[in-house]
């Protein structure tokens, strides 16, 4: 109980200056190229929820009489091979990529962080044996251990989820595990341990509030990674599988009919451009506006 | 020296064990009886024998882990069951195509990546220090699957200058081979020359806030002189360690590229093996690339800390 209180008092205080959550937000607003990237993805999440409202046609409803028209009036961004429109595909599309990015993070986060916490705070024996096997992971690289784990797992955007999820959890236990080692030796975690705080304690509620800034940066530029390998593995046939639209598998049809209907092409790949650049420019922009050194 | 070499060379020990479990244990995720999997939808009784006979799925799992090991440290990574070809000969087949588009993307990634991020360094805050910054962005966030599909419409479909796909050896006519693989090394070189960029930017600021680049200034050099030969010589280093370190992304790039382009290089290997269910293929991929990946990756540590007095203890 007086642990609860000592640990409301500094809060309160801070929060009468300002929080470190909202100046860090406030220097995010100054960036533009954050605020830009945020309205981007404010706009594509819109769009995915509202996609039954806005788009134009039914995503997958077929129309031999409009094969592969180029954009019109009719259709702003033109019909794909079995005459569908791509306009309500792109919207649709962003369904995928976004659940993708936002799933395979959470995936990554969830088993990384609490690996990372406890290998970083115990050391010794467990911290060899995590780091081993964290070495061994990223000694796969990304793609090819997400192709292997999808391949096994099954065709379906559930299975590249979590295969994307596992392949992206190494960078997030050796973060994690890096950003412990140095905060570990401060001063108030050693305070809160002569507190007589249990282990658990300190590295749910010392620890880990104060590696936030470092996870929240990482993740959001995961996410980027992450719909990006999506896209991947849905262009390789082993994500969302058809008739559901997903960018990745309409760049793969797309392919095939590049001399006679380009338009196919382009805009499910600008799309992935956009989403992709937005989140990273979020997380650049956040890496800065985090970073204590430029207050 | 030796202190690090050998204490680097212990470490690499439970990390290849692991890769292997790793590597291993992708079989156990196969739905089912993995030979009825593997099999596929033929499920001739003769391929189930044989597949039952490989990967020994009569033993209990730990002792076809010990089999699938042997096998694989005398070089017998299995059997293709397409093509009844050893996985082995399958790679060192496929292998030089890849190294061959692989070592062409790190020129291109250099020749870009490097003088772009010393330029942005050396002029900081201007317009060619945002364009070089557009550059890495739009670099690291362009998919290189997209990427190459809009290379082939230009340059093949449009303007028919190269071919859209297909590859020829080096060997063999070395200008057809060069037109057939530039577009790919270019798809592949373009998101590591942004990352290369920034990790020079980064390095060359910091190096010319350092003290001793402030007395060449002060003795009179020209500031040519002084990025080029003092400065640039230190932020260099890390920055081709780091570089040696991008190999990842080169063969996790070279999967999708190969694939748009047609060439039957290592990435090819696996997107098939994943289309065949050819699941020992898949496993050999993935082994061989983590070797390669460690062993360079010891290389480039290695590396470092000779060009680094200061950790040389």
């Amino acid at each position: 109980m007086t642990d609860a209180v000592l640990g409301t008092i500094p809060v309160t205080v801070a929060e009468q200056v300002e929080s470190p959550a909202r100046r860090a937000f406030r220097r995010l607003l100054k960036r533009k190229g954050a605020v830009a990237g945020l309205i981007v993805i404010a706009a594509f999440m819109l769009m995915a929820v509202f996609a039954p409202l806005i788009a134009p046609y039914d995503p997958i409803a077929t129309s031999w009489s409009a094969v592969r028209k180029a954009p019109s009036a009719a259709h702003w961004f033109g019909t794909d091979d079995l005459g569908r429109d791509i306009l309500a595909r792109v919207l649709y599309g962003a369904r995928a990529s976004l659940v993708a990015g936002a799933i395979s993070v959470a995936i990554a986060l969830s088993i990384g962080v609490p690996l990372g916490l406890l290998s970083g705070y115990r050391g010794g024996f467990i911290d060899a044996l995590i780091s081993r096997i964290t070495d061994a992971m990223l000694a796969c690289p990304f793609l090819i251990l997400a192709i292997a784990l999808a391949a096994f797992l099954g065709p379906s955007l559930g299975n590249a989820m979590i295969a994307i999820g596992i392949s992206a959890t190494p960078i997030f236990v050796r973060l994690t595990r890096g950003q412990v080692m140095s905060v570990k030796v401060e001063d108030y975690i050693e305070a809160a341990r002569a507190m007589g705080n249990p282990r658990w304690r300190i590295a749910l509620f010392h620890i880990l509030p104060n590696i936030m800034p470092a996870l929240l940066v990482q993740a959001t530029l995961a996410i980027a990674a992450a719909i990006i390998a999506e896209a991947a593995l849905s262009f390789l046939g082993l994500g969302q599988q058809p008739p559901a639209p997903s960018w990745g598998s309409m760049l793969n049809s797309a392919q095939r009919f590049l001399t006679t209907a380009p338009w196919m092409a382009v805009w499910p790949g600008l799309a992935i451009f956009l989403i992709v650049l937005s989140f990273n420019l979020v997380g650049d922009g956040l890496r800065d506006a985090l970073d204590p050194r430029e207050r | 020296m030796l202190n690090f070499l050998a204490r680097r060379l212990v470490q690499l020990v439970p990390t290849l064990f692991f890769v292997s479990v790793l590597i291993f244990s992708l079989q156990q995720l196969l739905p089912g009886d993995p030979a009825l999997v593997m099999a596929g939808e033929e499920r001739d009784p003769a391929v189930i024998a044989q597949i039952r006979q490989q990967y020994r799925l009569d033993q209990p799992v730990p002792i076809q882990y010990v089999y699938w090991v042997k096998g694989v440290l005398s070089g017998d990574f299995g059997e293709s069951l397409r093509n009844k070809m050893p996985v082995r000969e399958l790679i060192a087949q496929k292998l030089p195509v890849t190294i061959q588009l692989g070592s062409m993307a790190i020129v291109i990634a250099f020749l870009i990546g490097i003088p772009a991020g010393i330029i942005s360094a050396v002029k900081k805050g201007t317009a060619w220090d945002y364009g070089a910054n557009l550059f890495a962005l739009w670099g690291i966030s362009t998919p290189n699957f997209w990427l190459g599909i809009m290379l082939i419409f230009l340059f093949s479909i449009q303007l028919g200058w190269l071919p859209a796909s297909g590859y020829v050896p080096l060997t063999e006519n070395w200008r057809a081979s060069l037109a057939a693989t530039i577009m790919p090394a270019f798809v592949l070189g373009n998101a590591i020359a942004a990352i290369l960029m920034r990790h020079t930017r980064s390095a060359m600021l910091q190096v010319l806030e350092s003290d001793y680049v402030r007395t060449a200034r002060a003795k009179g050099l020209l500031e040519r002189s002084v990025i080029l030969k003092h400065a640039m010589r230190n932020a260099l280093t890390p920055v081709i360690t780091l570089g040696a370190l991008e190999l990842g992304t080169l063969l996790s790039g070279a999967v999708l590229t190969e694939q748009i382009f047609s060439i039957p290089g290592f990435g090819k290997l696996i997107v098939d093996a994943v289309f065949n269910r050819d699941y020992a293929v898949v496993q050999g991929v993935v082994l061989t690339t983590a070797t390669i990946y460690i062993t360079l990756n010891l290389i480039a540590d290695i590396a470092y800390v000779l060009v680094n007095p200061r950790l040389r203890t």
